[in-house]
């Protein structure tokens, strides 16, 4: 495997991961809405798109996406849409060691099977 | 205790909803642009795909799902773990896989159902997890 296709896809990777747990971060400061009602959650989103680490994650998630896009053009889809399957794997160590979530054995297990079933329905 | 037990169905129906919407709106861009039909990569090409694009219902009904998309998942997020809804929310390419076979009559190879049921089996094991294992800021749950 090429040198840019792995970069490539550490880049898809750890875009999406870092964008999700930066817009993650921002929305448990922003808080829950007051009630699951139309205003509380209009009310909710225009806290959201002030809070800064909205705009961290937006951008990451954006350079994921052109990651994807250069990736298609150099690597066979059947590499890369499993391969980034392993974001489910990023996602939780982000979880556990930039969140500081308490990931079980249980939720390990479903999240690796989770990888491999995603990796699997994507390669056809 | 019936706060942990509204919290899940108050999360699991948010996933819900973020699925449901990422589908509907991924097939109806899908649907629209194969309207539009491929777009020719001249200044003419392009300007006239933008014309076709911006007055496509379906296009702009895509969009009203996928924004729905973004709105549950930044909600959802707002109390729930990010290691439950992101694995959760892979339960739409286990439903895309069946809307496929039964609406649209696509032949699906063994590989792609162990994958479905590795899906559904890990899903079911997140879901079991507590939602939420991080404190609430102080101020937020006053």
């Amino acid at each position: 495997m090429y040198v840019h296709v792995i970069v490539g896809l550490a880049v898809l990777i750890l875009g999406s991961t870092g964008g999700e747990i930066a817009i993650t971060h921002g929305m448990k400061s922003v808080g829950e809405p007051a009630r699951l009602r139309p205003a509380a959650v209009l009310q909710f989103l225009r806290r959201a798109v002030g809070n800064g680490w909205f705009w961290t994650g937006v951008p990451l998630m954006a350079l994921s996406f052109y990651a994807l896009l250069l990736l298609l053009s150099w690597a066979p889809i059947s590499l890369v849409i499993p391969a980034s399957a392993l974001s489910y794997v990023a996602g939780t160590l982000g979880a556990k060691f930039i969140l500081g979530e308490d990931v079980s054995i249980a939720r390990w297990a479903g999240v690796i099977l989770v990888c491999i079933g995603v990796a699997l329905v994507a390669a056809g | 205790m019936a706060s942990a037990k509204r919290l899940r169905i108050k999360t699991l129906a948010m996933i819900l909803a973020m699925v449901v919407c990422a589908n509907a709106g991924d097939l109806l861009l899908k649907y629209g642009m194969a309207q539009i039909g491929a777009v020719e990569l001249t200044a003419h090409g392009i300007s006239q795909a933008f014309r076709l694009i911006v007055t496509s219902t379906t296009i702009w009904l895509a969009i009203f799902f996928l924004i729905g998309f973004m709105v549950s998942y930044m909600t959802v997020l707002s109390w729930a773990d990010y290691s439950y809804v992101m694995p959760a929310g892979a339960f739409g390419y286990a439903a895309l896989t069946f809307l496929a076979v039964v609406y649209l009559h696509e032949s699906v190879s063994p590989r792609r159902w162990i994958g479905v049921a590795l899906i559904c089996v890990g899903v079911l094991l997140v879901g079991q997890t507590k939602p939420r294992t991080t404190e609430v800021p102080s101020e937020v749950a006053a």
